[in-house]
């Protein structure tokens, strides 16, 4: 794997089966009465926080928690940040203070990459979303929840073959971005299915299918993730109204009952119930979205695991407590 | 004092033809000549250099007044010197925008003392770059700095009205209307060029037809209304289409392109290093390749540098929160002779077209733009083709370093330039 996690480009198909496979090791640590490893004691994990998101922070969190990190959270709000400190005064701060990692979740698109990549800061970055351009470890649970799903969680599985459909605002979603890169380098054919408004011009080179009917394209997929859709866009003339929106690109029960029967449906969250998904197929047993958070904070532990875990100066290896997937892991990590 | 005022080069290539001797005297070009001698004269021996006119920026931003810590009058033209210019339009958006008399005619003494080069001051066009109500333009036409070029530069006078006046208003004193042209409600947030790029790295899209659909407009207006239309910093290939129809009319339309537009791709804000952020942004390959073409064969009139210093912090940041721009004066010959002279697509003569003579002439200005040749005012810039080198904006004469060619090696440097006959830039080091 590499120094950091700042898109799914950066992960081959082994880096990420690696990271499903560590994860559903990790994953039976919270099946535990005490949920920590002691793996990351001692290493210091900064959530940084540019934008509002109390559910990726608390899974990152709880992640590097149960791996014995200290966790940091420095929030955009109320800190200097707000008082107009750059970014790049806000990284030598926190390398001043030691960061061995640094999750970043910012508004603009390519931030993280710039902090990876800027000499600002040492330690690893981790992109826990930026702007409309990634989210990969989103991506990643994604996977991890789907793999569960459709292939029994198995170790070294890959989406070979499976049809996974992505609906909704791809245009400004780094959900869909990540997904697309990732769902594809692990084997999966992709479509993602939107108004024309809402698909970014540029699209004919990404690695998937485009589609405008949803209907076409649902009895053919073995997952379907329906991506959030802000308001905010009617207002922009993406599309008429809600109502409308609602009615051609929504999921509702009757549309569900046109998958095959084991496809599955997937949300990142939050849900808008009534706009791109109606409550009696969020409530489904088909969907996986309850799964998906749980399956956030194994993935989270995982790149943690297989980015920080040992690499630093001075770092012991972890004894006892290492997994049999991590196991696997040093020896293709050299 | 006449020993530094009259200076012999010896052995120059005039124009990039076989080689010359020039002789300048006072202010003038005295003669042009083989084998000429001259008493006390400081000699310049100029085997295998290249002698061209002095060039002309229609574009540049000296940001003084109000924005002193990014550039100066003084550094903007010490830069221009270096560069081989000698003469710069410095556009009018400045704080306070340059739309009055009084501040045109102070940014353009400040170019008088500085020396280096000369400061042809645009005005804005509208009232503090609103694009709301026309700013005196006749007032600026008619003060010390004789404004003939017009630009809300930065900004695009998108209110048809507004251009459609403005457009005719100047025909009073033949002067011309520069366009930035940017459809503003389709460039709402534009962060780079829309494309195959923007739509993998999640950067909202700057789309071409933002720009060619207000040419389009601009020239259809400049042709109804019989006036003159400048479109700056064209950069895509629809541009260049509609320009050349336009001209296929006969209409009086006029287009400028950037060195850094005949060169880079947005396939570099890949790095999101925001060096590469830039208003209009850098486009396609398809789109350099279109824009050489039309430089080299007239459809576009004139390479501008658009030169746009920003401080380091405004640019060692994330890119979202980056200003736009880069410096351009003291590479943009060697961008030109890069892309277009090494590629074939250009003769010396020709780059003295695009740099001196043309810009010149769309912003009529007199003493610049002129052939060496004996009588004319001794306004010429020396270069040595074969030199080659990484560019190191540490060692600029600007005040920015926003350059997005650090590392690159370029050929070509500029040498020797004289301004009326008085050198200001000596073996490659400002006088």
């Amino acid at each position: 794997m590499k120094h950091h996690l700042i898109s799914a480009a950066d992960l081959t198909r082994d880096d990420a089966v690696l990271i499903l496979d560590t994860a559903e090791e990790l994953s039976r640590v919270a099946g535990r009465p005490i949920k920590k490893l002691p793996t990351l004691r001692g290493r210091t994990v900064v959530n940084l926080f540019f934008e509002d998101s109390t559910r990726t922070r608390i899974s990152f969190e709880a992640a590097a928690k149960r791996l014995s990190a200290d966790v940091i959270n420095f929030s955009a709000k109320g800190s200097s940040v707000s008082k107009g400190e750059s970014l790049k005064d806000t990284a030598l701060t926190l390398q001043a203070m030691g960061a061995d990692a640094v999750v970043i979740r910012h508004h603009d698109s390519g931030a993280p990459h710039r902090l990876a990549t800027s000499g600002w800061i040492g330690g690893h970055v981790v992109n826990a979303g930026d702007g409309t351009h990634e989210h990969p470890t989103q991506a990643l649970l994604d996977a991890f929840a789907l793999r569960r799903r459709l292939a029994g969680g198995e170790p070294g599985a890959d989406l070979a073959g499976r049809r996974v459909t992505i609906v909704g605002d791809i245009l400004h979603s780094r959900v869909a971005r990540s997904n697309v890169r990732l769902l594809t380098t692990l084997g999966a054919e992709v479509t993602v299915v939107a108004p024309p408004t809402l698909v970014p011009v540029g699209v004919e080179r990404w690695p998937c299918a485009v589609s405008y009917d949803l209907d076409a394209v649902l009895p053919d997929s073995d997952a379907v993730m329906m991506l959030r859709v802000q308001r905010e866009r009617m207002n922009a003339a993406y599309f008429p109204t809600e109502r409308e929106y609602a009615r051609r690109y929504g999921l509702d029960g009757e549309r569900m009952a046109r998958m095959p029967e084991h496809a599955v449906v997937m949300h990142p969250g939050p849900m808008n119930r009534g706009m791109e998904i109606t409550a009696e197929v969020a409530d489904s047993p088909r969907c996986t979205v309850v799964e998906q958070v749980s399956a956030g904070v194994d993935v989270r532990m995982a790149v943690l695991y297989l980015l920080l875990g040992g690499a630093g100066p001075g770092d012991e290896e972890p004894k006892g407590a290492t997994p049999r997937g991590a196991e696997a892991t040093q020896g293709k990590r050299a | 004092m006449s020993d530094t005022q009259r200076t012999l080069i010896r052995g120059a290539r005039l124009l990039g033809g076989p080689a010359r001797d020039v002789l300048i005297d006072g202010e003038t070009v005295a003669e042009v000549g083989d084998g000429l001698t001259a008493e006390g004269a400081t000699v310049v021996e100029a085997e295998g250099r290249v002698l061209l006119p002095g060039l002309v920026d229609l574009h540049t931003h000296l940001r003084e007044p109000g924005r002193e810590d990014s550039e100066t009058v003084l550094t903007g033209t010490r830069a221009a010197a270096s560069g081989g210019f000698t003469a710069v339009h410095a556009m009018a958006n400045t704080f306070p925008v340059a739309d009055t008399a009084g501040v045109v005619e102070q940014v353009w003494r400040l170019g008088r003392a500085s020396g280096y080069c000369d400061v042809q001051p645009v005005g804005a066009v509208t009232v503090g770059l609103g694009g709301k109500q026309l700013a005196e333009l006749g007032a600026m036409h008619e003060s010390a700095a004789g404004v003939v070029v017009f630009s809300d530069d930065g900004k695009c006078v998108d209110d048809a009205v507004i251009m459609r006046r403005a457009l005719e208003y100047v025909k009073a004193f033949d002067g011309v209307i520069a366009q930035h042209a940017q459809e503003p409600r389709l460039t709402e947030g534009a962060q780079m060029n829309e494309g195959v790029v923007s739509a993998e790295l999640g950067l909202a899209g700057w789309p071409a037809v933002a720009e060619e659909s207000i040419i389009a407009r601009d020239v259809l207006l400049a042709a109804h209304v019989g006036s003159r239309v400048h479109v700056c910093h064209l950069s895509t290939a629809g541009s260049v289409e509609l320009v050349r129809w336009a001209k296929s009319k006969g209409w009086r339309v006029t287009a400028e392109v950037t060195p850094h537009h005949l060169l880079l791709t947005d396939e570099l804000v890949r790095s999101y290093d925001p060096v590469y952020k830039v208003n209009p942004p850098l486009r396609t390959e398809q789109d350099v390749l279109a824009l050489r073409e039309a430089l080299a064969d007239g459809t576009i009139d004139c390479v501008a540098t658009d030169h746009a210093p920003h401080p380091h912090e405004d640019k060692d940041c994330e890119w979202g929160a980056a200003a736009m721009g880069m410096v351009g004066l003291e590479t943009a010959l060697s961008v030109v002779q890069h892309t277009m002279v090494d590629t074939g697509l250009l003769d010396w003569s020709q780059v003295a077209d695009r740099m001196s003579t043309r810009p010149a002439a769309i912003g009529r200005l007199p003493g610049h733009g002129r052939p060496v040749a004996a009588g004319e005012p001794a306004n010429l810039t020396l270069l040595d083709p074969a030199h080659r080198a990484p560019v190191e904006p540490g060692a600029f004469a600007s005040r920015s370093r926003n350059s997005p060619y650090r590392g690159l090696e370029l050929p070509g440097r500029v040498t020797d330039t004289w301004l009326r006959g008085r050198a200001t830039l000596r073996n490659g080091a400002l006088v």
